[in-house]
């Protein structure tokens, strides 16, 4: 975990802010009070401007179509909630797309981590004709949007007879370049090359090296993508309406559904939508603090 | 532990020793999952693209393919739509990408002073980072309703009359802009202050010592600190912004981006060729557009830092 928050405490030794702190006023901003309140301002409304369509999308969910119409419209939350659930549950199958999201999600996240360490361990501590040129291959597609490909996708899925089913979502789910890339740089950092030839020299083989030696060493990696790989599936949403449909939905192919037009009910639509948000919501809220790691760390060794 | 024991005792030269081993261990067993499903799912479909658009493909017969040379292309360029969706993608992709980094650098800026509540800050504004296209779309979507949206009251309580945010092009464009900057600013934001992280305290203590002020520090230490980072973003942003598809879908729900095509996307105009009228090789045609016209933007944005970098050193 050491690596994963250095940016965060070195940031208060770098910002320019710090200084001040050094002045025996003390911690407290102390010679620039108004720039520091001024600050708080606007950070205030951006937290605001970020939190705001959360709360209304509550305030949407438990009211009526008749409140939402009103002038003025209802600032605050109201008691539909459990009727207009019924509603989403009428109209869409949210309680299969929940299920489906997660096995999908979940077959995902598994996937990929296991493959992307697997795959960045080898980048990072074994030697083999041709790595540079695979690992170049690796970077250089990892800005490439993968919604390009998806006509030859779907032709190759409809000749399968896949369509509609969850492995056509799953295993295209399963690539990410980026994933290999992080766990790279992530173990080339973390597991030093002394442990790797430890394990060597007691006699064991590369498979109980990686089992024994590198999983333990690089799990705090492997939980940072784990946690973006399963919101980025989550929230996908080209594909895979492409490859499903209502009748084997994720939450975003529900949701599109109750978007699309047949429903007018729009205090129905958002009580879908703050459905299909909430597990997302909780695994933000239960692991925030990593998330925001995590993507700052991508960013120091993008 | 046993290296500085053992390792004597097996060879006189431990580092040749484990890369002789380490390389006899097929490594390629490790990277192997990983290529087998990238040169499936993600390289083959690729270039795949390119071989579809020469063909004249129907959805429903996906695996019945009549060649057609370069028509696909003759009929894009031929299609006022296709035109209409390039200018729109161009429009709204600026509309959304400029101002949104813009207020990430400053909102960074302030994140880098050393706040109270500095974790709740960076967690809240990551939070629409976490929301999916399709949930945010449909709640702005309400939000910019024209005649019982909250924006449109709010708008109405300063006297501005109801703006139709769906049919008037320039409105449609900056709702949907809106959408996309909610989204990001906040995941940008934090990838600027990891990079003001990594730039050297001692730069400014000297710039301080200079007697450079503290707007004068941001310009000529931070920016030019954070030049690889920008890049990085705006070669990020330029991709997402050419792709551009799930807002302007979810908008109103038609995949013609309005009824006079006001805010469609080519993004969206490939799936309306594809999913909507079933040519998967016309669609294709679009794909392959889109692919070079990314690889241009972005050939373009790393040339144009380079060549600024290079201005800058001269200096």
């Amino acid at each position: 975990m050491t690596t994963l928050t250095a940016p965060r405490s070195t940031g208060e030794t770098t910002a320019p802010a710090a200084r001040p702190a050094r002045r025996p006023r003390g911690r407290r901003a102390g010679g620039h009070e108004r720039g520091g309140r001024l600050a708080y301002a606007i950070l205030i409304a951006a937290a605001l401007f970020s939190a705001f369509p959360f709360y209304w999308t509550i305030v949407a969910a438990t009211r009526s179509n008749a409140d939402l119409a009103k002038t003025p419209p209802a600032l605050l939350p109201g008691g539909n909630l459990m009727h207009n659930f019924d509603q989403v549950l009428q109209q869409a199958d949210i309680g299969k797309a929940l299920l489906n999201s997660l096995i999908v999600s979940g077959s995902v996240t598994v996937g990929t981590v296991l493959c992307s360490t697997l795959a960045g361990f080898a980048f990072a501590k074994l030697h083999f004709r041709g790595r540079n040129a695979l690992l170049a291959l690796t970077i250089g597609t990892m800005m490439i949007p993968p919604q390009l490909g998806v006509i030859p996708l779907f032709m190759v899925i409809a000749k399968l007879h896949w369509v509609n089913q969850l492995q056509a979502v799953i295993l295209p789910g399963l690539v990410s370049a980026f994933g290999v890339f992080f766990m790279r740089q992530f173990l080339v950092q973390a597991l030093p090359d002394e442990l790797i030839e430890a394990g060597r020299v007691d006699g064991a083989s590369t498979a109980r090296i990686f089992w024994s030696i590198v999983i333990p060493v690089a799990r705090p990696g492997m939980a940072v993508l784990g946690i973006l790989t399963f919101m980025a599936s989550w929230n996908d949403f080209f594909w895979p309406i492409i490859a499903l449909t209502s009748q084997q939905p994720t939450v975003q192919v529900a949701l599109r559904q109750l978007g699309g037009g047949y429903v007018h009910d729009q205090s129905v639509v958002m009580a879908g939508t703050l459905l299909g948000t909430l597990p997302v919501l909780l695994v933000f809220g239960l692991l925030g603090r990593q998330i925001v790691g995590g993507i700052m760390q991508g960013a120091v060794k993008g | 532990m046993t290296l500085t024991a053992s390792a004597p005792r097996r060879t006189a030269r431990p580092p040749a020793t484990l890369r002789q081993r380490l390389a006899r261990l097929s490594p390629y067993a490790y990277v192997t999952p990983f290529f087998a499903l990238f040169a499936a799912f993600g390289l083959f479909p690729l270039i795949y693209t390119a071989y579809v658009s020469l063909y004249r493909v129907e959805l429903q017969t996906p695996d019945q393919m009549e060649w057609r040379g370069l028509d696909n292309y003759t009929a894009l360029f031929g299609d006022d739509n296709f035109w209409t969706a390039l200018r729109n993608t161009f429009t709204i992709g600026v509309i959304s990408t400029v101002p949104q980094l813009l207020m990430a650098l400053g909102l960074a800026h302030l994140l880098n002073y050393k706040l109270r509540g500095r974790t709740f800050f960076r967690v809240t504004m990551l939070l629409p980072y976490a929301t999916s296209v399709a949930a945010a779309t449909l709640v702005f979507a309400q939000l910019f309703g024209r005649d019982f949206g909250l924006i449109n009251y709010l708008l109405h309580l300063v006297g501005i009359g109801p703006v139709d945010w769906q049919s008037g092009t320039v409105a449609s464009q900056i709702a949907v802009s809106t959408i996309v900057t909610w989204r990001w600013t906040g995941y940008n934001t934090l990838i600027y202050l990891a990079g003001m992280q990594a730039i050297p305290s001692d730069l400014y203590e000297a710039a301080e010592l200079d007697g450079a002020s503290r707007w004068r520090q941001f310009l000529h230490v931070t920016l030019p600190g954070l030049r690889p980072t920008i890049l990085f973003t705006i070669v990020v942003s330029t991709i997402g912004a050419t792709q551009l598809f799930g807002e302007p879908l979810l908008f109103e729900g038609s995949i013609s981006g309005g009824i006079s095509h006001q805010y469609q996307t080519l993004g969206l105009y490939m799936y309306e060729q594809g999913w909507g009228f079933f040519h998967l090789g016309r669609a294709a045609a679009i794909a392959w557009v889109m692919f070079v016209l990314i690889v241009l933007l972005v050939l373009v944005n790393t040339a144009v830092a380079r060549r600024r970098s290079g201005k800058e050193n001269q200096r």
